[in-house]
């Protein structure tokens, strides 16, 4: 287990350390030059030289990589082309703002998936059941920001339930306090987003929870458990549900590290300030420092969560870690 | 052929296989003859008798679906828009395979060094976070259908590469490989001709998610406004609704489009699910 462990801690590092690698050299390989946008060519050429001694962009490339590898290992994102403050502080609560959307969505989506998943294999065959993977696939097949366009629509527009996006109303908490996440009014602007990411996020567990019970139902340990004339409620949630379970539960962390990637498309419908949105501004300024630390951020995250998914599945199925 | 010939039939045979198979088939004829049948032009401006831009309208008979900020015919769009949904869709998902199958089959036959160098460049790609790596690639590159293309194939060919790979280790073990090494074919030719055939089923399997999975990820780049500026597409549509800010006055603006997508890419799925179930009973989890 202990090597399963390193070997796997390994590749993730190796990973990210690629990841790093190909955001310093992608900026610096493609036609175009990224720093026309601080750097004006309009300068003479002598302020420009001033200036790009300034960044350190006149030393050779690998001078470059090395100081950009030294500057994020202590969290020095460099300075914002957009904000000329730097990008660190751009990104401190964003990351928070994220995962409190993502992560109760996910936990929420897991729970219904996992039970609706169980009843719909308990009920197989039934009108119910056609019904509903009908109606997940189809949810599957929506993009998700158009679901939630619709929800706004209907339930900010038409029946003035919940607030039009953004994370708390503008102005209540001028100084960005901590104190904004336990008001009631951060929970009103969270609940649309939340639910719309979760009705979403439900439909891979659900699916695979329900061929996952299909396939347990079929095996010999269930029918003897019938021949012991246990009742079939019992059969289902205390012993096919329980066995279904595993692999449900080695997929969320990998699941949840694409939630967090996707993040980008809902934080846009829904003005929420979290690394997507931030994400998606930057690269439509050409705010190359704050793409590439936003970019690696939602990268720790979706590695981490691979990772934990490994770790689980070796934990749970400990097969698997002698391969 | 022969292959699609008979994938064609293992999921005419179930319900749910012929009914999406059709509406596929809807698909490809629109996005074939659409901008034939479109009364409008994907981004032609109507005007009334007044000479003044028909902004906003309410559907008619005229317009059906309705019109747009800028005065455009929503059901045109709609009817334009599918062309590049499939262009793009089928493209990046033959395209996505191709290079899925060749990986893991060369991953899986020679196994050991080749293997394990090959897996670790997988694994390096499925760490990757899948939209926003495609946004800093198109930043970089430019926003054409073409770009958006190669962006999604070069990170969605990982798990296609993954599943063929253990196919081809276990497949690699049967007599039938023996017999043909013992006959002096070459490793090429066992490759290609012997195992090859085996995993095409996976590799059907494989387009029909990509084809899904493509036309969001078009849809949601198209959103984000890093689409192709030239193309009208489902995505590009609803991001000119959201950008105008009038979306939530005209619901027949946001609507169709968004429900193009579902139609087109539920049928790709169900068609994908009724040949898995008769090919593969075990392939459910692939996403």
């Amino acid at each position: 287990m202990k090597s399963f462990v390193a070997r796997r801690l390994w590749h993730m590092c190796l990973t990210l350390f690629v990841m790093i690698t190909l955001m310093f050299f992608l900026f610096r390989m493609l036609p175009g030059d990224p720093t026309a946008t601080v750097i004006s060519p309009a300068l003479y050429p002598k302020a420009q030289e001033a200036l790009k001694a300034q960044f350190g962009l006149d030393r050779p490339l690998w001078e470059q990589y090395f100081v950009y590898l030294k500057n994020l290992a202590s969290f020095d994102f460099g300075i914002s082309f957009h904000t000329r403050r730097p990008v660190a502080d751009a990104i401190e609560g964003r990351l928070l703002n994220t995962v409190l959307l993502i992560l109760p969505s996910m936990f929420l989506a897991y729970v219904a998936g996992a039970l609706l998943g169980t009843i719909v294999a308990w009920r197989r065959g039934s009108k119910f059941e056609t019904a509903l993977v009908f109606a997940a696939t189809s949810l599957q097949s929506t993009p998700v920001f158009w679901l939630g366009m619709l929800a706004i629509l209907l339930f900010s527009i038409r029946l003035d339930l919940f607030p039009i996006g953004h994370i708390v109303t503008p102005g209540l908490f001028p100084d960005n306090s901590l104190k904004m996440y336990v008001s009631a009014d951060f929970l009103h602007h969270l609940a649309l987003p939340f639910l719309v990411n979760a009705l979403y996020q439900f439909c891979f567990p659900f699916l695979l929870m329900r061929s996952t019970m299909l396939s347990t139902i079929g095996e010999d340990y269930i029918e003897l458990a019938r021949m012991k004339g246990l009742k079939e409620s019992r059969i289902i949630f205390g012993h096919a549900m329980r066995n279904s379970l595993l692999p449900l539960a080695t997929t969320m962390p990998m699941i949840l590290g694409w939630a967090v990637a996707g993040s980008v498309v809902i934080e846009t419908v829904f003005s929420w300030p979290g690394l997507g949105l931030l994400m998606v501004e930057a690269v439509s300024r050409s705010d190359y420092p704050m793409v590439q630390a936003t970019f690696l951020l939602i990268a720790v995250l979706t590695v981490a969560g691979t990772f934990i998914a490994d770790l689980l599945y070796g934990l749970l199925d400990p097969r698997i870690v002698y391969e | 052929m022969k292959l699609l010939k008979e994938f064609l039939a293992i999921v005419w045979r179930s319900p749910s296989g012929k009914a999406s198979l059709l509406v596929f088939g809807l698909c490809l004829f629109l996005a074939a003859f659409g901008p034939l049948l479109a009364p409008y032009g994907a981004t032609e401006r109507s005007y009334d008798a007044a000479g003044d831009l028909v902004r906003l309208a309410t559907p008619s008979a005229d317009h059906w679906l309705g019109t747009t900020l800028l005065g455009r015919d929503v059901f045109s769009q709609i009817l334009w828009g599918a062309r590049p949904a499939i262009i793009i869709g089928v493209l990046t998902a033959l395209g996505t395979v191709l290079i899925g199958v060749n990986v893991g089959l060369i991953a899986g036959y020679f196994g050991g060094r080749v293997d394990s160098v090959m897996m670790r460049i997988t694994d390096i790609f499925l760490g990757l976070p899948f939209l926003p790596f495609i946004i800093v690639l198109l930043s970089l590159t430019g926003r054409s259908i073409w770009t958006i293309i190669f962006a999604m194939m070069i990170v969605m060919w990982r798990s296609t590469a993954r599943i063929v790979r253990s196919q081809v280790l276990s497949i690699r073990e049967m007599q039938f490989v023996a017999a043909a090494k013992s006959t002096g074919a070459s490793d090429l030719d066992v490759l290609y001709k012997e195992i090859a055939p085996n995993v095409m089923p996976l590799a059907l399997i494989g387009i029909t998610f990509a084809l899904a999975w493509s036309v969001i990820t078009e849809a949601s780049i198209g959103f984000l406004g890093f689409g192709d500026p030239d193309v009208v597409s489902w995505g590009s549509i609803i991001y000119q609704a959201y950008a105008s800010q009038m979306m939530y006055r005209a619901p027949w603006w946001v609507l169709p489009p968004g429900i193009a997508i579902m139609v087109l890419v539920t049928s790709v799925y169900f068609v994908g699910r009724a040949y898995e179930e008769v090919v593969n009973p075990r392939m459910r989890e692939m996403r």
